[in-house]
């Protein structure tokens, strides 16, 4: 079963690292919420999988009675899934907002209207500019 | 003890209350103001009075709801971590102080104040924690903060910036759980002390495998070569209060992250994981530098500046030698300062001079001396002139480096502190000497209401700070030289979580056992 996971977990890492080399950053967010599965699927095989009851102890015990499955690792998945969810939802907005700005979610347009408006930054009243030099 | 374990917990209890508070307090955005500053005071002063007692009393720790150590969540506050906390307070009072004047009102009723104070309680929290998985939950409650506020006010170059630090800082995140996963895997702990234990135990390839996958997620953070692109491309963009703030604790974050790890757990194979430690602080002072010099933005200018500081704080930590490790805390501390005070002070600039743009402003030596000295002071503390602090620290950073028989590195920082120089002349002159491309007149119209005092304050009391550790270096040196001694003795930091420690009979462990 480990086997098995840790192949997916692989194959998770792959397809995030993939959509994440695109220039399409919605599709980079995409890559990310894969990581980020792949990362908690990391978690719950590196906490060792074994089949055994839930860990709750009895109201007789002061131990557990059997065998018990570990808790750890799906507390650390939990908390994870939690602030991954948040972070998905932040920066989806947050690219929403940036589109609907520039009008563009691709890295290399938004590296070309940067540049743009960089080069119209820099002739202010004539002072001084580049565009007058040549001129 | 329980008066300990409040005194080490309450630097995050004080902002995240506060963060609370400032939440409900929003319609009255007077009062917010009043609570924002008087709640960092106090964080500085329980940070303070938490630094005398773990010089008193050695490494403190703390176990939160009363788990033995192991189990629970363990918060230590050894040298370094208070050292920490302590410049942590600073920053916070002096930035929330210049936040009063710098943020504008939207952006207080969007919830400036708050997002702050969770910031700097996720700071506190990740110098102060001792278990791995806690780390990485306080790296993800600054960061949250720290998105809303590069994001907050909505200009497009912020939005733009913005992207690029958020979605970097997340691949960075996940990567870092990624390694705690198989770190826990390995070892069945999270408990950094405990994991120092048994990381013994595990085969050393194995655990230097791990030791990199850490230096890529912290580097990031930190912002080292290869992997600084995205804060040159973000710090620049939003409000100077926040970009100082940044500028001062953000990376350093990191920075603390990969010392905690690379002193405490990591150090299995020394030869191997901190020679490439020292190479990539060689190629992050060098790319920093020569990236500053190409930059006609007064911002952008200190952002490659603070990469190449960064490459000084990992060349301390590569050579991993005590007095390498002293000059690190001591680098540390002096460059949140200054990096801190000259952001500040280019905000005051821009308020005389209209720009960022040093092709677009000038004449403010003339206009301004008082804000001319105060940018001297920082910025040749930056380049290391004597007897400013960065003299001090730069001077404790070669020598280690010469006892260490690396030339290389020392050639380097010593050409890195040349490029410095260059480049704040280059901001002093054309800044400070070069007359206003628009005239002197443009100049005279502007000056500051009077409430700009708080502009100014917080500003005079970093540089004064500077000047203090320039000239009284000793204690600041001796406490740096107590954090470095912890630091190269790890079974301090493992007897004041766990108790007493016969290091030798740690408990094996056995790799594939089902727990």
């Amino acid at each position: 079963m480990e086997t098995i996971l840790s192949v997916v977990v692989g194959g998770l890492f792959a397809g995030a690292v993939y959509l994440m080399l695109r220039r399409n950053l919605l599709k980079f967010i995409f890559g990310f919420v894969l990581m980020s599965n792949a990362v908690n699927l990391l978690i719950f095989t590196a906490g060792r999988l074994t089949r055994a009851s839930a860990p709750i102890i009895p109201d007789t015990a002061d131990a557990p009675t059997e065998i018990i499955a570990n808790p750890l690792p799906q507390a650390l998945i939990l908390t994870a899934i939690v602030i991954g969810f948040g972070f998905i939802a932040f920066s989806l907005v947050l690219l929403y907002r940036s589109y609907q700005a520039t009008g563009t979610v691709d890295t290399d347009k938004l590296r070309e209207l940067q540049a743009a408006l960089e080069t119209t930054h820099q002739q202010p009243k004539g002072q001084g500019s580049q565009a007058e030099v040549s001129a | 003890m329980s008066y300990v374990s409040y005194l080490v917990a309450l630097p995050i209890i004080v902002p995240l209350a506060t963060a609370g508070l400032l939440f409900a307090l929003q319609p009255v955005r007077h009062v917010q103001r009043v609570v924002s500053v008087a709640s960092a005071s106090v964080q500085l002063a329980l940070a303070i009075m938490l630094l005398a007692t773990v010089s008193q009393q050695g490494i403190l720790a703390a176990q939160m709801g009363s788990w033995p150590a192991p189990f629970g969540i363990t918060l230590v506050a050894d040298h370094l971590s208070a050292i920490m906390v302590v410049i942590t307070g600073i920053m916070g009072t002096a930035v929330a102080v210049y936040s009063l004047t710098d943020i504008d009102e939207g952006r207080e009723r969007f919830g400036y104040h708050p997002f702050y104070h969770v910031l700097l309680a996720g700071i506190s929290g990740a110098f102060l924690t001792g278990d791995l998985f806690n780390l990485y939950v306080w790296f993800e409650v600054l960061l949250i903060a720290s998105f809303v506020l590069i994001a907050l006010g909505g200009d497009r170059d912020q939005l733009e910036g913005g992207i690029k630090y958020v979605l970097l800082n997340l691949v960075s995140s996940s990567l870092f759980l990624a390694s705690t996963g198989i770190l826990y895997g390995l070892t069945g702990t999270l408990n950094m002390a405990d994991l120092s234990l048994k990381l013994a135990e595990v085969p050393a390839g194995v655990v230097t495998t791990v030791a990199i996958l850490f230096m890529v997620a912290f580097g990031i953070k930190a912002a080292v070569f290869p992997l600084f692109f995205w804060l040159p491309a973000s710090y620049h963009t939003p409000p100077v209060a926040v970009s100082a703030i940044f500028a001062g604790m953000l990376t350093k974050v990191g920075v603390y992250a990969l010392i905690r790890v690379f002193t405490l757990l990591f150090t299995q194979d020394v030869g191997y994981t901190h020679t490439i430690l020292l190479v990539v602080a060689g190629l992050t002072m060098l790319t920093g530098v020569l990236g500053a010099a190409a930059q006609d933005e007064f911002r952008r200018i200190l952002s490659f500046h603070i990469i190449s500081q960064i490459g000084y704080m990992i060349m301390g930590l590569a050579l991993y030698t005590p007095l390498a490790l002293i000059g690190a805390v001591f680098y540390v501390v002096h460059h949140i300062i200054v990096k801190t005070n000259l952001f500040l002070v280019s905000g005051i600039a821009k308020r005389f001079a209209g720009s960022f743009e040093l092709k677009h402003i000038g004449g403010l030596y003339k206009h301004t001396p008082f804000l001319a000295v105060l940018f001297v002071v920082p910025a040749f503390s930056l380049a290391g002139f004597p007897p400013l602090s960065g003299f001090w620290a730069k001077l404790i950073l070669i020598r280690a480096g010469l006892e260490a028989e690396q030339y290389v590195i020392v050639f380097v920082a010593l050409l890195v502190g040349l490029l410095t120089m260059y480049s704040m002349t280059k901001i002093w002159r054309y800044a400070f000497w070069k007359p206003h491309p628009e005239g002197e007149e443009k100049l005279e119209k502007i000056t500051l209401k009077q409430a700009d005092w708080l502009l100014y304050a917080p500003v005079i009391a970093l540089a004064v700070m500077t000047l203090v550790i320039g000239f009284w270096t000793e204690p600041f040196y001796n406490l740096a030289e107590r954090a470095a001694t912890e630091l190269l003795e790890p079974s301090r930091y493992i007897e004041a979580v766990l108790g007493p420690q016969e290091a030798t009979t740690a408990t094996p462990v056995t790799i594939g056992e089902t727990p």
